[in-house]
């Protein structure tokens, strides 16, 4: 089985739900299909969906919510 | 001044504004900043500067406790908290003053009064503040609230009271329409979100988004005129201009007056701004809501008056009075301010936080701009996208327009991204040029012109 990395496309606050009341959008251990939303990024006040860019199982997040991240970071490892 | 030391509860170009004023009032400064803001200007530019968490904002410019503990760590007798994060949070300015710590700003009871929509309403009615006619809460029988829609003028509103995201909400043109829409609104309301309760507010077409900078030191108050701030992009503000064209003096002196009896009503303290609607077509003024702080926008009312708000509003913080009256507030000439966003217009306005490159900085005479930039500096993604905001004055409207293309002009930011392309469109479009725009004039616009928002 192969890990994919699901990367940062762009710097800000990363969050894995969709509002602070809501559960998460995924969890460890969740299956995911290409294009599903696994989080947020908060750009500037503006918000950009993180989605799976792979199907498989989603083994870990690499970032906490309301963690600040960079371009290029790895967010989350998708077990294919 | 019996203050001494002023702390900075805020970041950006308006952290860089309020040290300006502190440092030519002889205070020390401190600023507060997160980690992704370790490299600020205002960092750099205040006399002492104290981290105060992570980026997240809810962890640092948010934090009370973390703003309160560095108040005290650098024992400042003064707290201004910008606009925006703590502002306008009533919780904060209390406890900022239980500290024995001067709020810059109004109490927060003040705040609290003034920031809940219903009871600001109340308030503005009582003063003799014209208010968007409508009805007094909800609507019950059907042929009376007609009659009240009647009353009121069509075309009429009929809004969900727990309206959201514009289900609910019918617009009438005449008794006939209203008698079929109303039973369609309430329905559609008690679907979406069990509750069919109706109210009514009249629509106020070509409306310009008009609002009167007011002063307050609890026992005495002055308006500073109005500004317009018509041209919105998503209920944002990106032109604003000081005066409004759109006046007739007679107009200017009600709404001013009007203004003036608001802030008395409450007993203001601090700079505040009241923001109306005004129609065009009637001549009408209805009030909108308070800010109870300083505004993006101040710059241009300090351009068309020679008023530093920013050192009023610490000069009252300290206990003093006023140093201006009403009589000897005039104006003269005519300011814009454009803002100065970290976005590309060519792309939808997306955020670009990105490096600055070969910063020029426009200069000249009528040129100001107020900015959190340096060459070099990387433009954190975390908070609003405003680097800075571009000022020009001149004897005329007419002429202000010509020396802000001109000042856009010779903006420089290197690669960065940036709004100004938007202002220099602008600047070349007949509405603009004549005045003839309301908040819902630019959006369309955008959409139609989107070839013209590509930088060079």
């Amino acid at each position: 089985m192969a890990i994919h990395e699901v990367r940062a496309m762009m710097p800000g606050i990363f969050y894995r739900k969709p509002s602070p009341d809501d559960p998460s959008y995924k969890e460890a251990g969740d299956s995911v299909a290409k294009g599903d939303v696994i989080g947020l990024i908060e750009v500037m006040k503006s918000f950009h969906e993180v989605v799976a860019d792979a199907d498989g199982t989603i083994t870990s997040f690499q970032a906490d919510n309301e963690e600040a991240i960079m371009p290029g970071q790895v967010l989350a490892e998708i077990e294919v | 001044m019996s203050l001494t030391k002023i702390l900075i509860a805020n970041r950006g170009e308006i952290a860089v504004r309020i040290i300006r004023a502190a440092q030519e009032l002889g205070l020390k400064t401190v600023q507060v900043y997160s980690a992704a803001d370790e490299t600020s200007l205002a960092v750099q530019l205040a006399d002492e500067a104290v981290e105060i968490g992570p980026p997240v904002a809810k962890k640092s410019y948010l934090d009370v406790a973390a703003v309160l503990a560095a108040a005290d760590k650098t024992g400042a007798d003064a707290i201004h908290p910008g606009y925006g994060f703590l502002a306008e949070n009533a919780e904060f300015a209390d406890a900022v003053a239980a500290a024995g710590i001067s709020f810059v700003g109004p109490s927060g009871d003040v705040i609290r009064r003034m920031g809940d929509k219903a009871s600001a309403r109340k308030a503005a009615k009582e003063a003799g503040v014209p208010t968007v006619p409508g009805s007094d809460g909800v609507i019950g029988d059907l042929t009376e609230a007609c009659a009240l829609a009647q009353q009121i003028g069509f075309p009429v509103m009929i809004k969900a009271t727990a309206g959201g995201g514009g289900r609910g909400i019918r617009i009438a043109n005449s008794a006939e329409e209203f008698m079929t829409l109303a039973p369609q609104a309430s329905s559609e309301a008690s679907a979406a979100f069990g509750d069919g309760g109706l109210y009514l507010e009249k629509v106020i077409e070509r409306a310009r988004h008009i609002e009167v900078q007011i002063l307050g030191d609890g026992e005495n108050f002055i308006h500073c005129f109005e500004r317009e701030c018509s041209l919105q992009r998503r209920r944002q503000k990106v032109w604003e201009e000081a005066p409004s064209a759109a006046l007739t003096p007679d107009v200017r002196e009600r709404l001013c007056a009007s203004a003036v009896a608001l802030a008395a009503a409450v007993k203001y303290c601090g700079a505040g701004t009241i923001e109306y609607l005004y129609d065009d077509i009637s001549g009408d003024f209805y009030f909108i809501e308070m800010n109870t702080r300083i505004q993006v926008e101040h710059p241009v009312t300090e351009s068309i008056t020679g008023i530093d708000l920013l050192a009023e509003m610490i000069k009252v913080a300290d206990g003093q009075p006023l140093s201006i009256r009403q009589e000897d507030v005039s104006f003269r000439g005519h300011a814009i301010e454009v803002r100065i966003n970290a976005e590309d217009p060519a792309a939808n306005f997306m955020p670009f936080p990105g490096v600055v490159g070969d910063l020029r900085v426009p200069g000249g005479p009528g040129v100001r701009f107020d900015h959190m930039l340096y060459q070099g500096y990387q433009i954190p993604p975390f908070y609003d996208s405003l680097l800075g905001k571009l000022i020009v004055n001149a004897d005329t409207r007419e002429k202000a327009i010509i020396r802000l293309k001109r000042a856009i002009g010779e903006l420089g930011l290197g690669d960065l991204k940036t709004t100004a392309p938007l202002f220099t469109a602008l600047a070349e479009t007949p509405d603009v040029l004549s005045g003839s725009v309301h908040t819902k004039w630019l959006e369309p616009w955008l959409e139609a012109n989107s070839d013209k928002l590509s930088g060079h």
